[in-house]
């Protein structure tokens, strides 16, 4: 299949089409209005479903409906929203439903801004939702990646049972770039929706969605065995990129936006003689822990770099486990950093090392 | 005789939305295509403020707040 | 001698709304009537999310900046603390009769003794024109590419008629801004429901057909004249509740 040039919004949505979307519920939030706005004629037109929603609430709600109806499910927003999101997302866990979530970040807190930001790494990560749940999380870098990790998303939380987040920010959402839509991603055997409540003639006995279990006995015994199944998926689903990891001097670990920024900053460093590799996550829950196992003896230090105030600094720091000293740098508001600021802080490193 | 009026735009934030021009009963207003402010918006230009009757209809409906109207002689 | 100027109760800001958008004429029409009531400086208003999230900018008083959908919830926190205060919320269709669907009703419903200024233009105008409650049948918008069917999004949404059926709305109108005739009324209505806010009578709502003329892809005098011709039918003016009256 040739290449188009499309912005990441639209790509978004035209993956999540070719990854067999049954249903998208959404609402108008920028910077995502264009995954709902193409979705909403796309989906109508192949007999989908397809309904903006009353609220964001309201959306993740028509998800868990949907999710237990045993389709193929979405729903996309972008910070303020997926903050509306939390408990629908944690019921979505405890009820075991399969789902994507593509969260568009801008700038927070509060209503914030419409620029592009990382704010929402909490909120990705460790979720504002109640009780002990993980949501994986996929964090792409460009308009491809974007478009490669949506198809793996729905085929992640089939095989899991588990809402999968697909996290970019506002620069990728509105972003044009060359993508091939119909690139294969990796095939999974994914297991039949025996579980799904479709109506008790298609299927033996009764199937009931549901996250409550009033016996606390019960509950622990279920929340036991989701800790399995996020076990079984940190054991298979980390993913993360290493670049230049030959003798650093230093290493960058940065995700999405910030990591292509850093990729130029890291040419430009190569250029003045400061040899610098960078740890890329791909997916931030499963966070790539074991990556850092690999960072060389002779590295000087890590830098974290994002559009945030050190939100996967804490992930890093977890990581390291106090191998070497770990700085930052950060951008917020919506401001995006340029490839020289990066430049700038892996020079001044000593002064940014973090306690 | 008839009330005599005299109406002055703060150009600066009109923004040549016209309604004004639709409202004015004595048709003296028009959106003037030769001028334009600092935020590139074409300005209202009066034809003949002698034919102004003070009703205010203009800036009654426009919504920057841009006109001021005078009565004159009273 | 002045006939007319800016009012007292706007600030000098500049407005950020397009060209010929009906905000510009209610965010007036509300500061003459707080300014001509004289109860500017203790009006505390409740800025929404939509074209109007800035109009903390524009109304000359204090002012507090709601989430989406929750400025009557905001409202009624303001108003209960300072009962002696003047409370209005601004809020567009979206806002008010979407995501701020509840907050509304249960607003209405509990009686809270604050004015709402609700300007309807069946469209989410700052998003960039997706379908909103309102939009009516057949209105092609972002989400509905091929216009609003009723067997797939249901008919447009009528609040004014629903609040008038709660007990605690004390006074509930549907006016327009399309002429001179018509603004003078609004204003009439929102003086209105003021006065009936500072008499202690309960929820007071206006509900203003408003336009879009950038999103509805109309300039702003044919803008006007779609508000008359194509929304006047499905919401017709008048007034739905008065407490005043319905004894």
């Amino acid at each position: 299949m040739s290449k188009v040039l499309m912005k990441g919004n639209e790509a978004i949505a035209r993956a999540a089409m070719k990854a067999g979307l049954d249903c998208f519920f959404g609402y108008p939030i920028t910077p995502q209005n264009e995954v709902p706005e193409y979705l909403s004629k796309l989906m109508l037109d192949e007999g989908k479903v397809f309904v903006q929603a009353e609220s964001e609430v309201s959306a993740i709600n028509m998800v868990y409906g949907a999710a237990g109806a045993g389709k193929r499910v979405m729903t996309s927003s972008s910070s303020v929203g997926i903050a509306l999101k939390q408990e629908g997302i944690s019921y979505l866990c405890g009820a075991e439903l399969p789902c994507v979530i593509g969260s568009v970040m801008r700038g927070g807190p509060g209503l914030g801004s419409i620029q592009p930001s990382q704010g929402d790494y909490y909120q990705a990560t460790r979720g504002g939702g109640n009780g002990d749940y993980n949501v994986v999380v996929l964090a792409p870098e460009s308009v491809q990646e974007t478009v490669d990790l949506m198809k793996e998303a729905f085929d992640i939380a089939d095989q899991y049972r588990n809402p999968v987040m697909v996290l970019a920010d506002g620069l990728i959402g509105q972003m044009m770039e060359a993508v091939d839509l119909d690139r294969p991603v990796k095939e999974r055997k994914l297991p039949p929706k025996t579980w799904a409540s479709t109506g008790t003639r298609n299927h033996e006995g009764r199937n009931i969605i549901n996250s409550l279990f009033l016996q606390a006995q019960d509950l622990e015994a279920h929340n036991l065995r989701l800790q399995a199944k996020y076990k079984e998926i940190t054991k298979n689903e980390v993913q993360f990129e290493m670049i230049n990891m030959e003798n650093p001097d230093y290493v960058i670990v940065a995700y999405g936006t910030t990591a292509r920024i850093c990729r130029s900053a890291i040419q430009s460093l190569a250029e003045n003689g400061v040899n610098v590799g960078m740890i890329r996550p791909i997916t931030l829950w499963p966070y790539p822990k074991k990556a850092f196992d690999l960072i060389p003896k002779t590295t000087k230090g890590i830098l974290v770099a994002e559009m945030s105030h050190g939100q996967m600094l804490d992930d890093v720091l977890i990581s390291n486990k106090g191998r070497f000293p770990v700085a930052f740098y950060g951008r917020s508001g919506g401001m995006v950093p340029e490839p020289e600021e990066i430049v700038e802080a892996i020079l001044t490193f000593d002064e940014r090392v973090v306690d | 005789m008839a009330r005599k009026g005299r109406v002055s735009f703060d150009d600066e934030i009109c923004k040549g939305c016209e309604l004004c021009t639709h409202v004015c009963p004595v048709h003296i207003l028009s959106l003037d295509k030769n001028r334009s402010n600092k935020k590139g918006y074409h300005l209202i230009s009066v034809s003949d403020m002698d034919k102004c009757i003070g009703c205010a209809n203009c800036a009654i409906i426009c919504p920057d707040s841009v006109i001021k109207v005078e009565v004159l002689g009273t | 001698m002045i006939k007319y100027e800016r009012s007292a109760g706007l600030t000098t800001n500049a407005t950020h709304y397009c060209p010929g958008c009906t905000h510009g004429i209610l965010h007036k029409i509300v500061a003459e009537v707080l300014d001509e009531l004289n109860v500017l400086d203790k009006t505390i208003g409740i800025a929404s999310v939509g074209c109007s999230v800035l109009s903390y900018d524009y109304f000359n008083c204090d002012m507090q900046q709601a989430a989406h959908g929750r400025a009557c919830a905001l409202a009624t926190g303001v108003k209960r603390s300072l009962p002696d205060s003047v409370v209005f919320t601004y809020q567009g269709d979206g806002d008010l009769a979407s995501i701020g669907i509840a907050e509304t009703l249960h607003a209405a419903n509990r009686g809270e003794n604050f004015t709402v200024i609700y300007a309807n233009n069946t469209t989410y105008g700052m998003t960039g024109g997706q379908m909103a409650p309102t939009t009516l049948i057949g209105q092609k918008t972002t989400t509905s590419q091929d216009g609003r069917v009723l067997a797939q999004h249901g008919n447009p949404i009528k609040m004014a008629e629903i609040l008038a059926q709660i007990d605690g709305t004390a006074y509930v109108e549907r006016v327009m801004l399309t002429d001179v005739g018509n603004i003078r009324k609004t204003k009439r209505a929102i003086k209105k429901a003021f006065t009936y806010q500072l008499e202690g009578r309960g929820f007071t709502l206006i509900e203003v057909l408003s336009t879009c003329p950038v999103n509805w892809r109309m300039d702003p005098f044919a803008a006007m004249e779609r508000v008359k011709e194509e929304m006047v039918p499905v919401f017709p003016l008048g007034v739905f509740k008065d407490v005043m009256k319905d004894d």
